[in-house]
């Protein structure tokens, strides 16, 4: 009790007393400056996302400390039996447990985003004259270099691991661009979930029942060709498996197929369909 | 510019069973402070969410500043701010940084928002708390940087939602003070308050709202005079007396008697002071002994218990937030 007297007390010292006139003169003086394009307030909301890792870095630990374990732990334990030896599976298995990763970490976007409308900050967002969307796609963009962390830290791991990617840094660096695309698309099936369901915590439970056959019933750990028939047919046509062909064609410098042109037409449908979803559901969010 | 400031036709908004706001119409002029006085759950905050364009009318129409609520929500935005119940700024960054934020927002380059920030955060009694997150600020602090955010750019039109809530006395003064100067540079405010004391001090003219209806509107004196010109507050000294004083106001004024909540306390409305003093000297005969007595206008509480049958301060209604 008298500990948070002596804090409150100490907080009124460092708050200094009211200038009323000051205020006043404030009110007064503020011409009214031009209205900021989308691009301007966007990349104003992804700052916004850069000063809440400075303020909690904590937030970095799961882009960090995830796909260290993610990466050691399956090519360790699976790459001996899946492909002969450690070695030889990275080679293979390391952008697919790149896309696995960042896919994993795309659903704390929904978990940050519900957080922020709880605590009120977003009644003001939504209050103020800017083009709508660009609260959410700044909070994308800053997410993007969270999952660029991640994807360094994947790819460092893995150079560890004995991974030597044949397309080099241009390949590697052009396979995490198209990861990051399609994680920011991604990311609007979270907002959009955020939007509809109360609580963060339900948010985390249906993005693991969405994430789960996305990313495991692909190709990413093994070669869909022994697989049952009727789990090759959703591999076929699940996106991430188009991602990570590609991504493994990129960063392995083998020619790119028709995976690339399906993977971005899958990125601009899913920003299409949920990014037109999650703007008509914040429109009344609660 | 002749139009109102507010101007609602039947407003809706129904959640799930219940009807949060239930057919209001307001007209509020441009200046001043409007007062938007209500009990917990009275629809206060869903009224003022639809008007700052956070929520959209189920039925109803309403324009502020001549620009209609759904159609032009924009202009709307553009020319309103709103002051939540709950801290509207980020927590996790300076008060500094929050400023520049909504600077940079509304349009401002980088060294015009920081100018901005230094000069809301000297105005506000806050530079030596810049640099410092805002949820690490007191409950006072907290709302001087919440005010402060909504003034980024002078807005033409404020909405304070329940802008005292949960403050210490001092730091309540220093909302109004800031209120005040507001009002005084040409900013019209509406303000939502569930203390009455509150509404009496700032609030040019008051809406009643209950149930989601406008169940009375005037400047504080109108409305406390529809309740009668004054009125007899009386607190006997044992509780177990007040019954018996209660019969013997009654007798001697003539009109009815009020029990308050505070077990001792009777109140009722009186014309003229004549029969108070004959009823006094009636309960001393009766030998009741008084601790306190006052004869005055009625105070906003009895106006809202006149008005709805029920006290103001009942607050055990469900929280409006949850709507």
């Amino acid at each position: 009790m008298s500990a948070t007297t002596e804090t409150e007390t100490a907080l009124a010292k460092e708050s200094k007393a009211l200038q009323t006139s000051a205020i006043v003169s404030a009110l007064a003086s503020t011409p009214r400056p031009q209205r900021p394009g989308p691009l301007s307030t966007s990349l104003t909301f992804g700052w916004r996302a850069l000063l809440k890792i400075k303020h909690v870095p904590e937030q970095l630990f799961d882009v960090t400390a995830f796909p260290i374990i993610m990466t050691l732990m399956f090519t360790v334990l699976f790459g001996g039996a899946l492909a002969g030896s450690t070695q030889d599976y990275v080679q293979f298995f390391l952008p697919g447990i790149m896309v696995q990763s960042l896919i994993m970490i795309t659903m704390y976007t929904g978990h940050t985003l519900r957080t922020d409308i709880e605590k009120g900050v977003f009644d003001r967002f939504r209050s103020l004259p800017i083009w709508r969307p660009s609260a959410l796609v700044g909070m994308l963009l800053g997410d993007t270099v969270r999952f660029t962390i991640a994807a360094i830290v994947t790819a460092v791991v893995g150079l560890f691991l004995g991974w030597r990617p044949g397309g080099g840094f241009p390949g590697v660096a052009l396979g995490v661009l198209l990861i990051l695309v399609f994680a920011f698309s991604l990311g609007w099936i979270w907002t959009f979930l955020s939007l509809l369901l109360r609580s963060a915590n339900s948010i985390m439970g249906v993005a693991m029942l969405i994430i789960t056959p996305l990313t495991f019933g692909s190709n990413i750990f093994v070669d869909p060709s022994t697989m049952p028939g009727w789990l090759q047919a959703w591999v076929e046509v699940n996106p991430v498996s188009h991602l990570v062909t590609t991504v493994r064609d990129l960063m392995g410098g083998a020619p790119v197929g028709s995976s690339l042109p399906l993977t971005l037409l899958w990125s601009v449908g899913l920003v299409a369909v949920f990014g037109t979803l999650t703007m008509w559901k914040y429109r009344d969010p609660r | 510019m002749t139009e109102l400031a507010i101007e609602t036709h039947g407003l809706v908004k129904v959640f799930g069973k219940e009807r949060a706001v239930d057919g209001v119409d307001l007209a509020i002029e441009r200046g001043g402070i409007h007062g938007f006085l209500g009990p917990n759950g009275a629809g206060k905050t869903t009224c003022i969410r639809m008007l700052a364009t956070l929520l959209r009318p189920d039925a109803g129409t309403a324009t502020v500043l001549g620009h209609d609520i759904i159609r032009a929500a924009d202009e709307v935005r553009s020319l309103v701010s709103l002051t939540g119940q709950f801290a509207s700024v980020d927590g996790d960054l300076t008060g500094r940084e929050n400023l520049r934020l909504i600077g940079r927002l509304f349009g401002y380059s980088g060294p015009q928002a920081s100018h901005r920030a230094d000069e809301l955060l000297g105005a506000f009694g806050l530079e030596d708390a810049a640099e410092r997150q805002v949820k690490k600020y007191s409950g006072g602090m907290r709302r001087r940087i919440d005010i402060a955010a909504s003034i980024v750019v002078t807005p033409e039109l404020l909405f304070l939602d329940e802008p005292t809530t949960g403050l210490d006395p001092r730091s309540r003064n220093e909302v109004w003070d800031i209120i005040r100067a507001m009002v005084s540079t040409g900013t019209t405010v509406m303000l939502t308050t569930q203390y009455l004391d509150e509404a009496d001090q700032l609030a040019d003219r008051i809406s009643v709202i209950d149930r989601g209806k406008i169940i009375a509107e005037g400047t504080s004196s109108e409305l406390k005079a529809s309740v009668g010109s004054g009125s007899l507050h009386v607190r006997v000294m044992d509780r177990s007396d007040r019954a018996a004083a209660k019969a013997i106001l009654e007798r001697e004024l003539g009109v009815d008697v009020v029990e308050s909540v505070d077990p001792q306390a009777l109140t009722a409305a009186v014309e003229a002071s004549g029969p108070v003093t004959r009823a006094l000297t009636a309960l001393e005969g009766a030998r009741i002994e008084l601790a306190q007595f006052s004869l005055g206008q009625p105070t906003l509480d009895e106006v809202f218990l006149a008005l709805t049958g029920h006290p103001a301060e009942d607050s055990d209604s469900d929280e409006e937030a949850a709507a």
